[in-house]
């Protein structure tokens, strides 16, 4: 059992989405029919029907898990969809890896960077069909082409022969383009290209992107700025929960209306109540003008003790950095970060977590940050903490064991032998063993980092519980969460963050969905929205 | 715009040009000091030598360039000198067969080891040293004790000297550079080794044949040695199933590729740097040679070469900005 399955329509098929592009009784450039895609237990995408054409440039919206990138990733043959067909031009065609995708003229311009970084531009450029003959590849050719291909785009100054390390991001993202621009697309996806990209870069891009609707080309342009879709889109699809929602024309619907269809989902979830309180405790945890390169830019926030204060926005925009530069991970950071008034920026995750700071973390992937995967339930939940338990230069066994026992008992953590490999435990029991091994520091600020992602819903509320008894018993709690739901059913206060800066601090009432949503896309909702009617 | 390019050419081939030039500077103090000087003979010895190792690092060069270590290349060396042994001798078409038989197995048990690795997807590291033993069994089995021949009239032409000047080992090596190196290097597949080392996934959503690549490298690293290994027939007109040896040149082979600027995490390099690299490790020895150093120095000295080597490839952490990515 999961959100998404109890989510699902009791019929299938009673969506109307896809048919709109049949209306005008042409074929389709390009299909999806009845795409369905199952993870495990969780279904990504969900009986869906999608259509974009020729000539036209296609948006697809949605929040986080709404099943946009599931959508890409079959296109470009990354994942083979469960069931449905894919058809191009009318024809079924199978794509089962990437090269079928290429073959087929789909191209895709991803948001992590498709690039080797230790070749040059010019061999990244040209990396899927270099020019020459008798498989070997004609250097001068070559560097015309990649040469042209740079200029089309804007990059005339940028030399063919530069590893592509040595560009900067906005470069190296132009250098996606132009590689895809290289491969004669007839299809081109592009999923928040424009992410890093400088505003002159921008309007490059679109000029191009409007050149190449000229020529013909489907696009399909996957991005979170809601301006960017405005100036460029056609025709705009929202997609929620792995299903098509809604596909319609550029200019029928009002900006609060696209949120609504984003939102528009159940609560299915169960929180605590959260305490009255007439104004916010003192800071436990203060943040003042944090900045970390380009991704981290003049942070700041304060976590009361006792106080649960989400972190929201869309995917990316410096979350994470955050929660690694509060835990001492990188390196550069600048700015003060106080814990209980006392400066407490940390060097290192050891420093972090030393009593005189005691913060903790429980990080994004807990396969590879959270847990040693082949070692016990017992060592996974004291190597934290190991340094409490020493007798001399040993570990005291009895003494830690006793101690882990608590602390599986209080989590009611599904264990057979404690001294099993944690390999063995489930998703959800998995992630209670990594808070539970910071929970064995008496940690006075718990960092959390979308820490109920892939777990089943029980696990889920146990979570949510046992976050509101730490934060009764006054630890502070900084709770970034890629769910719009727990932002607002566990969060006293919540901030938004846009672009590596805080966007909005939301609190009480005004922590709905559509004041979230809208404050991660970064546009302002018309005043007097129907906010309210939707049961926040 | 054509300064520019050299600047960048320049900046990229830093590892191979300071392998070049640490190289000059040693080979200048080794025969300035060598009481007979720059002789034909001094330098064929020294060739002789060095290109037995230089061989053996381009074989090493090719599995790292994709990012993984090749055990076995010293144990594909040691089998393919015990086979050539055995069978290049004899008429001119049995030494041509025979020499063509010697390549063929060294290649093949390159291939084995890519076909393990990719098909059975397990680690390069592991699989090698596996099928190091094997190949070194083999060996055993061709030639329980050291002996066997060689053609002598071929091994005398290989081991001296073309024009009585140009040591012939040297143009074997340049041979192998440009009818092997140079045409791989600006292959498909070749390109396919750097991209797969450089960054794997990126090279599948690229559409590489990633699986080619990697079967391509570790079967011309087993030419390679197999190159090699017919050359230490000519040079020591006999087959020795040697552990240490085998073990020795794979180690060597390992720190010949460092030196010479490949990176171990793979996408960057290339045999040339190697050849540079496995030069500078023989001269050492020569140096110490030279010098009246006692014997006992050289591994010391080896060592200290290594590890300043390795120091100058590692100063990328330094621009680290996540401690997350050093454990990338």
């Amino acid at each position: 059992m999961n959100e998404q399955q109890s989510l699902r329509p009791t019929a299938s098929g009673t969506t109307v989405p896809g048919r709109t592009a049949e209306a005008g009784g042409t074929t389709p450039f390009w299909q999806m029919r009845g795409i369905s895609k199952r993870y495990g237990g969780i279904l990504a995408l969900d009986n869906v029907d999608f259509a974009c054409e020729r000539n036209s440039i296609h948006a697809v919206l949605g929040e986080n898990g709404a099943g946009k990138s599931t959508l890409i990733k079959i296109a470009a043959g990354v994942v083979t969809p469960t069931t449905g067909e894919l058809m191009l031009e009318g024809r079924e065609v199978k794509i089962a890896r990437p090269q079928d995708a290429h073959a087929q003229g789909i191209v895709c311009i991803f948001q992590e960077l498709s690039l080797m970084p230790d070749l040059s531009v010019a061999d990244n450029i040209c990396m899927t069909s270099p020019p020459g003959r008798f498989g070997f590849i004609n250097h001068r050719a070559q560097r015309r082409r990649a040469e042209a291909l740079l200029e089309r785009v804007g990059c005339g100054d940028v030399n063919p022969l530069e590893l592509v390390k040595n560009l900067p991001l906005s470069r190296r993202q132009m250098v996606e383009i132009a590689k895809a621009l290289g491969r004669q697309p007839r299809l081109l996806i592009l999923d928040e290209a424009t992410s890093a990209l400088t505003a002159a870069d921008v309007e490059k891009v679109y000029a191009i992107l409007h050149d190449l609707r000229r020529d013909g080309l489907s696009i399909l342009y996957i991005s979170h700025r809601m301006h960017e879709i405005k100036q460029l889109a056609d025709t705009c699809s929202v997609f929620r929960n792995g299903r098509h929602i809604e596909t319609f024309k550029k200019g029928t619907r009002s900006d609060n209306e696209i949120v609504r269809l984003m939102i528009g989902r159940e609560y299915t979830q169960v929180y605590p109540a959260k305490p009255a309180r007439p104004e916010a405790p003192a800071p436990a945890l203060a943040v003042r003008n944090l900045s970390w390169g380009s991704r981290l830019n003049d942070v700041s926030l304060t976590v009361g003790k006792g106080e649960i204060v989400g972190l929201g926005g869309l995917d990316g925009q410096g979350q994470r950095e955050l929660l690694l530069a509060l835990f001492g991970v990188l390196r550069g950071v600048s700015g003060s970060i106080e814990v209980d008034g006392k400066a407490a920026k940390p060097g290192s995750p050891g420093e972090a977590k030393s009593p005189r700071i005691r913060m903790a973390l429980i990080p994004e992937d807990r396969k590879s940050e959270g847990l040693l995967l082949p070692m016990s339930v017992r060592d996974n939940i004291s190597m934290a903490s190991i340094g409490r338990f020493t007798k001399g230069l040993f570990i005291d066994r009895a003494r830690q064991d006793a101690r882990v026992d608590e602390v599986i008992r209080r989590l009611a953590i599904k264990v057979g032998d404690p001294d099993s490999a944690v390999a063995t435990l489930s998703g959800g029991n998995q992630q209670k063993v990594v808070i539970a091994k910071w929970l064995m520091t008496e940690a006075r600020v718990i960092l959390l980092n979308d820490p109920t992602r892939g777990i089943d819903v029980g696990t889920k509320q146990e979570i949510y519980q046992l976050l509101r008894e730490l934060a009764d018993a006054g630890t502070a709690i900084l709770f970034y969460t890629t769910d719009y739901d727990e932002l607002i059913g566990c969060c006293d206060r919540v901030s938004i963050m846009y672009a590596g800066g805080i966007k909005r601090e939301l609190r009480g009432d005004d922590i709905t969905e559509e004041n979230i949503v809208a404050s991660a896309l970064n546009i302002d909702l018309a005043p007097g929205h129907p906010g309210a009617e939707h049961g926040a | 715009m054509k300064a520019a390019d050299w600047k960048l050419r320049t900046s990229q081939g830093q590892g191979l040009l300071i392998a070049i030039a640490v190289f000059l500077l040693m080979f200048t103090l080794y025969v300035g000091n060598h009481p007979a000087g720059l002789t034909v003979p001094v330098a064929t010895t020294a060739a002789n030598k060095a290109v037995l190792l230089a061989l053996v690092a381009m074989a090493q060069t090719l599995p790292v360039l994709t990012g993984g270590l090749d055990l076995s290349v010293g144990m594909v060396f040691v089998m393919t000198n015990c086979l050539a042994s055995s069978i290049v001798s004899g008429e001119p078409w049995q030494v041509a067969l025979g020499i063509v038989v010697v390549l063929l197995a060294g290649a093949l048990a390159g291939f084995i080891n890519g076909a393990i690795v990719v098909y059975g997807r397990l680690q390069p590291i592991i699989t090698t040293l596996a099928t190091g033993a094997v190949y070194y069994g083999i060996a055993l089995l061709l030639r329980p004790v050291p002996g066997g021949d060689v053609q002598p009239d071929l091994a005398d032409f290989m081991t001296y000297t073309v024009f009585e000047v140009v040591p012939t080992s040297l143009v074997l090596l340049l041979a192998v550079v440009l009818i092997i190196w140079l045409p791989f290097r600006h292959s498909v597949v070749g390109r396919g080794c750097y991209a797969v080392g450089s960054a794997e996934g990126a090279a599948y959503m690229s559409g590489v044949a990633i699986d080619r690549s990697r079967l391509a490298a570790f079967t011309l690293a087993g030419l390679l040695a197999g190159v090699a290994g017919l050359m230490l027939t000519f040079v020591t007109f006999s087959g020795e199933a040697s552990a240490s040896i085998g073990g020795t040149y794979t180690l060597n082979s390992i720190a010949a590729v460092v030196i010479g600027g490949t990176s171990l995490y793979g996408g960057a390099g290339g045999a040339i740097g190697s050849i540079f690299g496995a030069f500078i490790l023989r001269t050492i020895d020569d140096l110490l040679f030279v010098f009246d150093l006692p014997p006992l120095w050289q591994p010391l000295f080896q060592g200290v070469v290594l590890l300043g080597a390795v120091s100058l490839g590692a100063a990328r952490v330094f621009r680290i900005k996540n401690r997350l990515e050093l454990f990338n």
